[in-house]
């Protein structure tokens, strides 16, 4: 069986050649092109005539510094701030909740029932003005030292640092860390059914080798799990992409969804702050979007054909309709 | 020629702490159950240094948890296990026994390679990775030096070209190559290996039990669980037939093989036989219709 790749084979009557078929017709296909062709002509024609739609004010609403500040400071540092600690604190609960130790078991499982039960809107409204009326300051020291010193009348009460949460519970950090603590409830349940996903026989192949349960862990299962991790990761970024602006509820003013707003009251331009916002946050989406590929393709190596490009290389199905 | 090989034996004496007399492994008596259910009844075994020993015994009959046991991935019940001296998983203490802490018992593993019927190779690392990773979490090896020792290690079980490939890419017969590979990698006093080629296609036996040949020629101390009877025969010094959780016969592979005494060694290898013959016959479609097809 010699294969010349020199030229085209040779066609013969009984030996067929290169084949030029004729493709099979989807009339489905240009019926669905035409009504949406249609719906895109109305949907155009619409922000052109209706001026009140005013993307020209939209687009100055999106350039405007507080704008500006509240995207980058609320939208993009909130985002990536609460998703740090959702996905570190979500990966450590899942390990916790995947461990021989009953308690820390149990402190996993309380942790997450919590978490998951109260709405984000109502955990930073608490944070902003309910833990400030708690606690006007917290003290981080040894446990009971006050109570100690006190009680032996020393001079020093083992206070190392003070927080003052009247002022730290109204401040963006103070809203990130909600965000987060929430996040890590629902990233530690993505993280377990990653982990879950490895073959056992991974974990005994690493003990066999003498690994400790812990490199075992992050060398060895997490890599692996990461696979599984990544995809809901992305929708729960994006998610929280847009629960930043419940940082208003802190309230935290530095923050996108607020600012457009305020803006679109002030100057009852409603309609182009709505655009304004969209638009930002559909941009800060898609760049998310972009970024998950990437990620998918770090972790998926060793799997599947090792063409990571494979998906871009696959021929336009619909094109030739 | 298959006589217990001396020359080898001192080979790996050269890293032994005992004299070359102790059985390097030693279990006595080993119970386990699962759930109440027996599996293994009382197991007594010597394997000293250079040796190479076969388990075999039916489906069922606790191989893979007996192997299991000695190097703790299976928690032993009673009994007592010895490897080079240590005593497996616990420390005794005038008579009374504690619980290593797993830090302890891990240490107790980097002795140990084993090889698994599933491979279980790294899949997010290429072969050279998979190799070189242990000794660098493990034995906190410098990576450069780990990976050469990887390319050697690779180079000796016949993969030489494929150090950049990953599992996904290789085929069983390789994947388990660079498995054993990896377990040589903490060079280790003893090898277990569990049934490792029986996950494979019948072509891509002969190069992993090629491996496993050159290994025991070396010296290697080897514990292996297989259905390979010509195996057993040609390589083993030492036969164990195991049945129901118990040894039920043991001793030189032409006698346990050769010569069976108990009756239910007998059907067993009665039955492999057959299968073997089978197995030809299809492979080579044999006419061949007086050969008994003993069922
Ligand atoms: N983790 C476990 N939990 C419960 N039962 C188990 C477990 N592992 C093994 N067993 C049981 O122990 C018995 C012995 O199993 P084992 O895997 O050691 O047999 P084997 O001799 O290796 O058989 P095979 O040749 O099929 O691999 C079987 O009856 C099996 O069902
Ligand atoms: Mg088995």
């Amino acid at each position: 069986m010699s294969q010349t790749p020199t030229a085209a084979p040779v066609a013969t009557a009984d030996r067929p050649g290169v084949i030029d078929a004729r493709p099979v017709r989807h009339p489905g296909r240009w019926v669905a092109l035409l009504v949406i062709l249609v719906l895109i002509a109305m949907m155009i024609s619409s922000f052109m005539t209706n001026e009140r739609w005013g993307f020209g004010d939209a687009l100055t609403i999106m350039n405007q510094t507080p704008v500006l500040e509240g995207l980058w400071k609320g939208t993009i540092v909130g985002t990536v701030g609460a998703m740090v600690i959702g996905v570190f604190g979500g990966v450590l609960i899942a390990v916790l909740r995947l461990s021989e130790n009953p308690v820390l078991r149990f402190v996993s499982f309380v942790y997450t029932w919590f978490f998951r039960g109260i709405p984000r809107l109502v955990l930073l409204a608490m944070i902003g003005s309910g833990v400030g009326y708690l606690y006007n300051k917290i003290d981080f020291g040894f446990p009971f030292g006050q109570q100690f010193a006190s009680f032996l009348g020393l001079s020093s009460d083992f206070t190392f640092f003070t927080l003052n949460v009247n002022q730290f519970s109204s401040t963006l950090l103070a809203g990130i860390i909600g965000l987060g603590l929430s996040e890590a409830a629902y990233m530690a349940e993505i993280a377990r059914a990653g982990i879950l996903s490895v073959d056992t026989g991974q974990n005994e192949a690493a003990a066999a080798l003498g690994m400790s349960r812990g490199k075992a862990m992050r060398r060895i299962v997490l890599p692996q799990a990461m696979r599984v991790i990544v995809p809901p990761t992305g929708n729960e970024t994006i998610a929280m992409v847009k629960d930043t602006s419940l940082l208003s509820a802190i309230p935290v003013i530095t923050e996108l969804f607020y600012q457009t707003s305020a803006i679109g009251n002030r100057t009852l331009l409603i309609m182009p702050a709505f655009v304004a916002v969209s638009a930002w946050y559909l941009i800060v989406g898609s760049v998310l979007m972009v970024g998950q590929y990437f990620l998918e393709r770090r972790f998926g190596r060793g799997f599947g054909t090792g063409a990571p490009n494979r998906r871009f290389m696959r021929p336009a199905a619909a094109g030739g309709a | 020629m298959s006589e217990t090989n001396p020359a080898a034996s001192t080979v790996s004496s050269g890293h032994s702490r005992n004299g070359a007399n102790v059985p390097l492994v030693r279990a006595v008596n080993v119970l386990k159950s699962f759930h109440g259910v027996e599996v293994l009844k009382g197991i007594d075994l010597d394997v000293h240094r250079g040796e190479v020993v076969c388990l075999l015994g039916p489906s069922g009959s606790g191989k893979t948890t007996f192997l299991r046991c000695i190097n703790q991935l299976e928690s032993i019940d009673g009994g007592r296990i010895w490897v080079d001296g240590d005593l497996m998983g616990f420390r005794d203490e005038q008579g009374q026994l504690h619980h290593l802490t797993d830090k302890e018992v891990a240490t107790q593993r980097r002795e140990i390679g084993m090889v698994f019927q599933r491979f279980n190779l790294f899949p997010h690392m290429t072969a050279l990775e998979n190799v070189a990773e242990a000794p660098v979490q493990v034995k906190g090896m410098k990576k450069k030096q780990a990976r050469a020792r990887a390319v050697e290690l690779l180079e000796q079980v016949g993969l030489g070209d494929k150090p950049t490939s990953y599992p996904g890419q290789l085929s069983g017969g390789q994947q388990q190559r660079v498995a054993i590979a990896r377990a040589l990698a903490m060079d280790p006093k003893l090898m277990l290996f569990d049934e490792p080629t029986s996950a494979l296609d019948p072509e891509l036996v002969g190069e992993v039990l090629r491996v496993m040949r050159d290994l025991a020629k070396a010296g290697m101390t080897m514990i292996v669980v297989t259905h390979e009877m010509s195996f057993a025969r040609e390589v083993a010094d030492h036969v164990v037939f195991m049945d129901g959780g118990v040894v039920v016969e043991q001793g030189k592979p032409k006698d346990v093989i050769g010569n069976p005494q108990h009756e239910r060694t007998q059907s067993f290898l009665r039955r492999m036989r057959s299968d073997e013959q089978q197995e030809q016959q299809s492979e080579t479609e044999a006419v061949d219709p007086a050969a008994p097809a003993s069922s």
